[in-house]
């Protein structure tokens, strides 16, 4: 079958990468097309396009702020129909439910100007941009929450050096979730107030302990997000103690939460002397670490689940659920043994792993936590593999699987068919920022599978109040035979279960 | 504590969050349905996409 | 950086402070030093016979024959193309010129002087208009008219002008603006005012009755007789403001329908220059973009000052008119451009936004970070000489003249 390559420049119109990740999907999927590509003419996007064979004749004069449309199809008449269809998503009005006339500004400086009161500053602009966007945020004494990744550590050291000095929060880079003074910023839930406050390096840990907390009848005052590199030594965790600082002084908080993965031994040594200053008590959750040296107001959580127990006060969690009385209720696929995860939260991804290695089960990761080797390694060979989806590997030119659950499916479809594969884990994340109805999509995918395939294992990461409602999600679940667990920890504790008994 | 004795930070945590959101549109939608005032700045990479123009803006102050 | 952010503020200091008032009307030859016979000045940055435009050519032509250097349009056209007259800009003679622009020795201009730096500029007298040398018209009904106004019309107006001492014109702009006027497309409001100001005068000092009946229809029906006032005004805002080490604000704009010229303050009298854009905008019935000639003008002067395109949410008619969107819209037009602006004109306020003052001071370092241009409301000639108007729109500067700007500034300062 003979292939044709079209190419097509719009000068110097911009989209952003999510919209321009769902119009390519549109068009990949229009009839007699192999591939389509909307992505901006940026050097890293281009060799992208040209490696994927979406380039006429492997090149391009387009710049960075042109758009390239590509499609690769098995006829000329079919490559120009999928292009039409490109050109009619682009030109569709940007906004619903705002006035087309409504007056943008083009800049942050813009913005300030003309408007009062703002006081941050929510960036996600491609990693190239996220530095500058936010060093103009800061001098105009906005607080940051960067949602971009893909930013140099110096960049990450300079802007919180700058923030620290204007005493403003620096949150992120490549920080996802934060709760503040009740707002939910990017993803993050509809959770309760209360007092427990939050300090989160890791997004999707972050979401699964305010929502256990909210869910199970206590209340949050803040979480604050720091990015995931906050606690490693080149930072020295600077927004880290900037939090502990606000926390302490905020009188709606009674007891904070720290979660992230193992910090930089100096770092955590920094952080856990100034917790030992506090008036208040603190729960330390670092995913992967099997204990810490920690001061007297300060109790360390192994998983998220118990970091949120303990932030109750030790009231439990998900008291009445009982994995092994569960996994007794059903079947393990004949000759298969092996557990497969496949997460779209980072941290979730970590606390599996915690619990699986706990459990006995020799674990691999590309996202691994300490004594667990990489699924790269040659050790690796055999091993469970648990991973995460989320990862820079997987999202390069592509959104992340929490945004778009579709990058998960190819990798679910292909545990279905593994012979070795007995349970399949899996997260269901949903809240603001989230898609839609990441339940309903996990299902089309799965609910063809027949009877001898792999059982799937999951957990709904949110709350009632979430415009997915948590309870609807995990009916839909059920209902398409998934079997829903009221945590991720307790989704791990049911499928060791499940792989372990008879 | 009065007003002015407060840190920004502090001031941040006991006001009502204001965005100005750069970048994904999909997050403006979120915020309003949580009544969040938020301003959605049009962004395209400055200086047309040029790198070394955008670095030398930012040198000259922008 | 610190050193521009304190001469861009001196720069729209300097310019905001201007006084400019309009003192007199003389020949040419008598006020542009250096100015002499089978000289022609022209709008736009500097360019040469070969490379102008139709209108452009047309102008000139009817110039020369105007001046006498040559006897009809065919010899005239021998005469500039075999290098018989020299081409200036306006610019470089203290003056500025709407469309073509055409400036020469026995031309009447009106005379600017910036009372607060006593700087002065100047300007032909509008013709009109219909078919006119401003778009490249060269016939005799065209010639006689300049004579007219040569010989009549400039030494009556002139007479009038001096009886009152001086005419200021930020006033009379001020009013405008809070008529519906934006000073480039639309100067209804300000044409008025104008002859309001100065009938009663011309009525005791023009002697003739017939005369005077003559002149005040010619002011009377030219709905864009201000715009020459309008733009020497601009100039003489800006030139204080030329040569301040650092500032990166725009001092002028202008169009020679082939290419597009800025100067900034921080390089003096060095010229960035672009091909220029097509408008885009409506035409009257009989003709469409086919017939538009290329962007042409020192006009964009007032655009330079914050009015024009800048202004455009005061006149929210022109903006439907020239197509630029619903009238609804035409605030926005005036944000944007707020966006690329360093300060406000406090004396120039638009009732429709709160009073917020024009946007005034271009920073080319804006202009290029946030990718928005100057736009230019503008008056769209036919690309045939002396044809005329056939449309109005709005154009947009070109990027190239910005991106010049900003790395001939980072040299200057030494910034790479």
């Amino acid at each position: 079958m003979s292939s044709v390559v079209l190419n097509e420049i719009r000068k110097g119109f911009y989209l952003d990468s999510v919209a321009l990740m769902r119009i390519s999907r549109e068009v990949a999927a229009a009839p007699g097309v192999a591939e389509a590509a909307l992505m901006m003419g940026t050097p890293a996007n281009v060799a992208i396009m040209k490696n994927a064979g979406l380039l006429k004749d492997g090149k391009t004069n387009a710049q960075g702020n042109d758009l390239i449309l590509a499609v690769r199809a098995e006829s000329e008449a079919a490559g120009r129909e999928a292009l039409a269809l490109a050109e009619k998503a682009l030109d569709k009005p940007k906004t619903q439910g705002e006035s087309a006339e409504a007056w943008r500004p083009r800049s942050i400086a813009a913005a300030v100007k003309s408007i009062d009161g703002l006081n941050l500053a929510l960036i996600s602009v491609p990693g190239d941009f996220a530095a500058a966007e936010a060093r103009k945020a800061l001098s105009r004494d906005l607080h940051v929450m960067m949602f971009s990744d893909n930013v140099s550590v110096e960049d990450e050291r300079s802007l919180k050096e700058l923030a620290r000095e204007r005493g403003l929060l620096m949150m992120g880079p490549d920080c996802g979730t934060a709760i503040i003074n009740g707002a939910p910023l990017a993803f993050a839930n509809n959770v309760k107030r209360g007092g427990i406050g939050v300090i989160g390096a890791s997004g999707t840990g972050t979401q699964e302990v305010t929502c256990l907390i909210s869910e199970a009848g206590g209340g949050i005052s803040h979480a604050i997000g720091v990015g995931g590199r906050d606690l490693k030594k080149d930072i020295g965790g600077i927004t880290t103690l900037m939090a502990i600082d606000a926390l302490d002084a905020d009188p709606a908080t009674e007891r904070v939460v720290l979660i992230s993965k193992p910090p930089h031994p100096d770092v955590a040594k920094a952080v856990l002397a100034r917790i030992a200053k506090s008036p208040k008590p603190y729960v330390i959750c670092f995913i992967g670490a099997k204990s810490a040296e920690l001061p007297p107001n300060a109790r360390f959580a192994a998983t998220l689940k118990q970091a949120a127990e303990l932030a109750l006060d030790g009231r439990p969690i998900s008291k009445g659920y009982d994995a092994g009385a569960e996994a007794k209720r059903h079947a393990r696929r004949k000759g298969a043994s092996k557990i497969e995860g496949l997460y779209s939260g980072g941290t979730l991804c970590a606390e599996a792993q915690v619990i699986l290695a706990s459990g006995g089960r020799k674990v691999a990761s590309n996202a691994a936590i300490p004594d667990v080797p990489d699924l790269a390694a040659p050790e690796a060979n055999g091993r469970e593999r648990i991973i995460d989806l989320g990862s820079d590997e997987y999202t390069k030119g592509r959104p992340h699987p929490m945004i778009d659950p579709s990058v998960r499916d190819d990798a679910l479809r292909a545990a279905l068919k593994d012979p070795s594969v007995a349970v399949i884990l899996v997260d269901v994340v949903i809240g603001y920022g989230a898609h839609s109805d990441p339940a309903g999509h996990l299902v089309q995918v799965v609910e063809k599978r027949g009877k001898d395939a792999p059982l799937i294992v999951g957990s709904v990461c949110g709350t009632e109040q979430d415009p997915q409602i948590r309870s609807a999600q995990a009916r839909r679940l059920q209902d398409a035979g998934i079997l829903v667990a009221p945590s991720n920890a307790d989704a791990c504790k049911l499928a060791l279960a499940l792989v372990t008994s008879g | 504590m009065s007003d002015e004795k407060k840190s920004p930070v502090q001031k941040l945590l006991s006001t009502e969050v204001k965005v100005v959101n750069v970048g994904l549109e999909g997050f403006v939608k979120d915020l309003k349905h949580c009544n969040i005032g938020v301003v959605h700045v049009d962004w395209s990479p400055p200086a047309g996409g040029d790198p070394a123009m955008a670095a030398l803006l930012a040198k000259l102050g922008v | 950086m610190k050193l521009i952010e304190d001469a861009n503020k001196e720069a729209v200091k300097r310019i905001l402070e201007g006084e400019p008032r309009l003192i007199d009307i003389l020949p040419a030859r008598e006020v542009l030093k250096g100015l002499k016979e089978k000289m022609i000045l022209h709008a736009g940055p500097p360019i040469t016979w070969d490379r102008m435009c139709g209108p452009m050519r047309g102008a000139v032509a009817g110039a020369i024959v105007f001046e006498g250097w040559a006897p009809d349009l065919k010899a005239a056209e021998q005469l500039a193309a075999s290098g018989g007259v020299e081409f200036h800009p306006n610019h470089h003679f203290g003056a500025v010129g709407p469309m073509t622009g055409m400036t020469t020795v026995s031309m009447p201009l009106f005379v600017v002087e910036n009372a607060k730096f006593k700087n002065r500029t100047y300007c032909a007298i509008n013709e009109g208009l219909g078919k006119v040398m401003r778009f490249g018209g060269n016939d005799e009904s065209v010639l006689n008219r300049l004579r007219w106004l040569r010989d009549v019309f400039g030494p009556q107006l002139a007479k009038a002008i001096r009886a009152l001492g001086s005419i200021d014109l930020k006033s009379i702009t001020a009013r405008g603006l809070s008529m519906g006027d934006e000073l480039h497309q639309r100067n209804l409001a300000c044409s008025s005012v104008f002859l309001r100001e100065v009938a009663p005068t011309m009525a005791r000092v023009v002697e003739d009755k017939e005369q005077l009946a003559e002149c005040l229809a010619f002011i009377a029906k030219n709905d864009q007789f201000f715009l020459n006032l309008a733009m020497p005004m601009g100039k003489a805002m800006t030139d204080p403001a030329k040569g301040i080490k650092g500032s990166t604000v725009v001092t002028a704009m202008c169009r020679n329908g082939t290419d597009f010229g800025i100067r900034v303050s921080g390089t003096g009298d060095q010229w960035f220059t672009a091909p220029v854009e097509m408008p885009e905008g409506l035409y009257f019935p009989g003709y469409s973009e086919k017939d538009a000639n290329p962007d042409m003008g020192d006009s964009a002067i007032v655009e330079t000052i914050g009015l024009g395109g800048f202004a455009m949410a005061a006149a929210p008619a022109v903006a439907g008119f020239v197509g630029a969107g619903a009238p609804s819209a035409a605030a926005n037009f005036t944000r944007s451009m707020s966006e690329i602006a360093v300060g406000q004109n406090p004396e120039w306020t638009i009732a429709a936004m709160d009073f917020a003052g024009v946007p005034t001071g271009i920073d080319v370092r804006l202009v290029v970070e946030t990718g928005i241009v100057p736009l230019i409301n503008t008056g769209i000639a036919h690309k045939e000489p002396g044809v005329g108007q056939v449309g109005a729109g709005v154009v947009k500067a070109p990027m190239g003249c910005f991106t010049q700007a900003v790395r001939a500034i980072a040299k200057e300062l030494g910034v790479s």
